[in-house]
């Protein structure tokens, strides 16, 4: 009977063990798929989308982190096949040039009004 | 004097920002496919649909000037609208068609094959969508028109073929193969 408990105790141990390693992944392909644009439903990340499009994607992250693929091999895949709107991310280009430095510049000449201001004072 | 020249700059502003958003309208910031690269990647492997045998799409065009790939399913209403253009194409036109039959179940897909006559030489199956993804396809149905060789995309369609399309399809096979 101790044997009999034992082993039951084992398997449900097994079984958690198991669980967890897929749980481990999944949350690898939540967070990448987090960072794409579903492309048949847009407005939406391939994470929120049940389309069959943003499904087949998932099961490709999930294969692709099995082989053994780093995130950002990920992405570069998917990029060539589907282009760059497919990440959230604009890459730094001449075109998206303004985008990323327009923040920056907006930032550095409020600080300098409010030092201006300041200093008058 | 300071007040007028504050005026005329809020307005010249103003102006500005009105014919950029103007301007915007204009432009539909929706995604189109034909940015992307038109090369395409035909060495995954995938089962056969009439044979249990795994086979590379690289191996099924390889002696092919043109070929056609088309996704389809059983469960694709509009896949059984454009059954026809293919089955015209594959018959008149005599061109290779590979089928990838997309997240279907293989009893239905013959059931749909035997019912509408199959256009395709081989079909391969792709039961996650993920050769599909492979090809840099969107869902169904889906057909590319493709040079075997440089493995460059000619034609992209996403959605049926219809008669325009078909005609563009038929002109372009012509012309290759003269």
């Amino acid at each position: 009977m101790k044997k009999f408990k034992l082993l039951i105790i084992i398997l449900f141990f097994s079984f958690n063990f198991f669980n967890y390693s897929i749980a481990k992944n999944s949350n690898q392909v939540d967070k990448i798929s987090k960072n794409l644009r579903c492309l048949i439903c847009q407005g939406q990340s391939v994470y929120d989308s049940q389309s069959d499009f943003a499904l087949s994607i998932k099961i490709l992250i999930q294969k692709k982190i099995e082989e053994g693929k780093k995130e950002n091999e990920i992405y570069e895949f998917l990029k060539n096949k589907y282009g760059e709107w497919i990440v959230y991310d604009p890459e730094i280009s001449r075109k998206t040039f303004l985008l990323w430095t327009l923040p920056l510049i907006l930032f550095v000449f409020g600080g300098l009004l409010i030092i201006r201001k300041v200093s008058i004072k | 004097m300071v007040r007028n020249i504050k005026f005329i700059i809020s307005v010249f502003l103003g102006l500005v920002i009105f014919f950029i958003l103007l301007n915007a309208l204009e432009k539909t910031n929706n995604y189109s496919p034909n940015k992307i690269s038109n090369k395409i990647e035909t060495n995954f492997t995938a089962r056969l649909l009439y044979k249990n045998k795994e086979v590379s799409l690289e191996e099924l065009i390889k002696d092919q000037h043109l070929s056609i790939i088309n996704i389809w399913a059983s469960w694709c209403l509009p896949c059984r609208e454009e059954h026809s253009y293919l089955l015209n194409l594959n018959s008149i036109n005599n061109i290779n068609i590979i089928g990838i039959n997309y997240k279907d179940n293989e009893v239905n897909a013959k059931k749909f094959l035997k019912e509408l006559g199959n256009p395709y030489s081989k079909i391969l199956l792709d039961p996650d969508g993920i050769n599909s993804i492979e090809l840099g396809a969107y869902g169904v149905p889906e057909t590319f028109l493709l040079d075997t060789k440089s493995k460059k995309i000619i034609k992209k369609y996403i959605g049926p073929l219809d008669d325009i399309k078909f005609e563009e399809i038929v002109k372009i096979i012509k012309n290759e193969k003269i």
